[in-house]
């Protein structure tokens, strides 16, 4: 049903339809990435792996790992520091003071302004998510797995947000807020990570229906056959 | 040099039964390490070689940071039980210059430029050597770079040739090595047929040189089309598996 392909491979020759993951020699498309094939429209690879790398306009979680006035520096989960500067906040901060807003090891949900060629890292607030997170768990996966756990037009996310009665805010570098009843918690996410891990097969959302389904009408029994 | 050892055997075959154009039994396997962005495990004959690939991700000194381009780090080491007598553990003259050259086979393919002031860092580690280590090392490493999702024009692959006995052979044994005349390594992106290591350690003519290069250039091709089908096969094989 689909194709994976290799670094180098030749995928065409119409090089008007070269998309992400391709490039272009001598009037041909190749394979830049290892990932699979999307030759809809687009010719595109998406990468089946690979570290996350900012882009403008991604959502992403952040963890306080530095204060440096005026900037406070997130780990995104990526090779890049984000940098929130205290304008952004929406309170006025002054030097020395920055910690009594957000300290180190905080959660916050950011949003990427801008990111130059030297891949510095601009950081804004996302207005309905007030820094710090407080309570619920993160869990991190691959974030080449985000499509799958959002599913298209966002069919998986609603399965599970709605079978698993939880407050889940997935974020675009594999980040994942999970907010509500500790069991209930414990069950998203471990599904999550089911998905994460087999993100390249087919049938995904049916069986994650059936499974949390499975799980709301006998607890017990179908925790035991899962493990 | 060779006159009392014989390399070839009457039937035209050499020690381990091999044809001069065959290469020893090669295993591939994606995927081998749990932690690192990509890695792969290389048999090549009784070579068994594990390579790691982490990044690209942040670089340290800042001062080795290259504002336009990602660094290539590449670690060649064996292991003290890898050769028969044991190795004194530790970067030695040979594999530092090993490491040099395989990061260079490595870097023309990689896209550096996607990932300014990043490091990509390659480890490869021997476990057990019968000559021909470089090249098993550089095969695992590009397929574990692949695998670790880094931007690549190919794959790059690499074998070594040589002569024994007055004959030009593909893929030489430890013994072969030792007592033999000449031994090349080479690497190649077999996509656009650009040579990115070739070594030489002995004397052979114009002609015979040519020869070597066309049997490791074919050596190459048939290595490269396992190495494709290791990495396609790391998706497909899982592909019908249930969950939970």
């Amino acid at each position: 049903m689909y194709k994976i392909v290799v670094p180098g491979d030749f995928l065409s020759t119409d090089i008007r339809r070269a998309g992400e993951g391709t490039y272009v020699e001598n009037g041909k498309v190749y394979a830049l990435r290892y990932g699979i094939l999307d030759d809809k429209d687009e010719i595109r690879v998406v990468p089946l792996s690979g570290r996350y790398i900012p882009k403008r306009g991604d959502v992403v979680i952040g963890r306080v790992e530095d204060i440096m006035y005026p900037y406070w520096v997130f780990d995104i989960a990526s090779p890049y520091k984000g940098l929130l500067h205290v304008s952004e906040f929406p309170a006025k901060v002054e030097y020395g003071t920055m910690d009594r807003f957000l300290r180190i090891d905080d959660l916050a949900i950011v949003k990427v302004v801008n990111v130059d060629p030297m891949m510095r890292v601009e950081l804004k607030l996302v207005e309905e998510f007030r820094p710090p997170l407080h309570g619920g768990r993160l869990i991190e996966v691959p974030h080449t797995k985000i499509p799958r756990i959002i599913g298209r037009n966002g069919s998986m996310i609603k399965i599970l947000k709605e079978e698993g009665r939880c407050f889940i805010f997935v974020a675009k570098n594999g980040r994942i807020w999970i907010r509500g009843n500790e069991r209930n918690v414990d069950l998203v996410a471990e599904i999550i990570m089911k998905i994460a891990e087999k993100a390249h097969t087919s049938g995904l959302t049916d069986r994650v229906t059936q499974y949390l389904r499975a799980a709301r009408g006998g607890k017990n029994v179908v925790r035991n056959k899962a493990h | 040099m060779s006159s009392e050892i014989k390399l070839i055997r009457e039937d035209g075959r050499r020690l381990d039964g091999r044809l001069p154009d065959e290469l020893r039994p090669i295993k591939i396997e994606v995927g081998v390490l749990k932690r690192a962005d990509g890695s792969c495990y290389f048999e090549l004959g009784k070579n068994k070689v594990i390579a790691a690939v982490y990044g690209p991700r942040e670089l340290h000194p800042r001062h080795a940071q290259d504002a336009r381009r990602a660094v290539v780090r590449f670690r060649y080491n064996m292991a003290p039980f890898s050769v028969e007598e044991r190795r004194r553990p530790g970067p030695d003259r040979r594999s530092v210059e090993i490491s040099k050259v395989s990061r260079e086979a490595l870097e023309p393919v990689i896209i550096t430029e996607y990932y300014p002031r990043a490091a990509i860092d390659i480890f490869v580690e021997v476990l057990e050597s019968d000559a021909g280590t470089r090249t098993a090392g550089i095969n695992a490493a590009s397929v574990a770079l692949a695998d670790a999702g880094i931007p690549m024009k190919g794959l790059v692959s690499a074998v070594a040739v040589g002569k024994i006995d007055g004959q030009i052979v593909l893929d030489l044994t430890s013994e072969e090595d030792q007592h033999g005349e000449m031994d090349m390594p080479v690497a190649m992106v077999t996509r656009t047929n650009t040579i990115t290591l070739l070594q030489m350690d002995g004397r052979v003519t114009m002609e015979e040189f040519e020869k070597a290069l066309d049997l490791a250039v074919a050596g190459c091709r048939r290595i490269y089309e396992l190495q494709r089908k290791a990495l396609i096969e790391k998706y497909s094989e899982s592909r019908t598996e249930e969950i939970p």
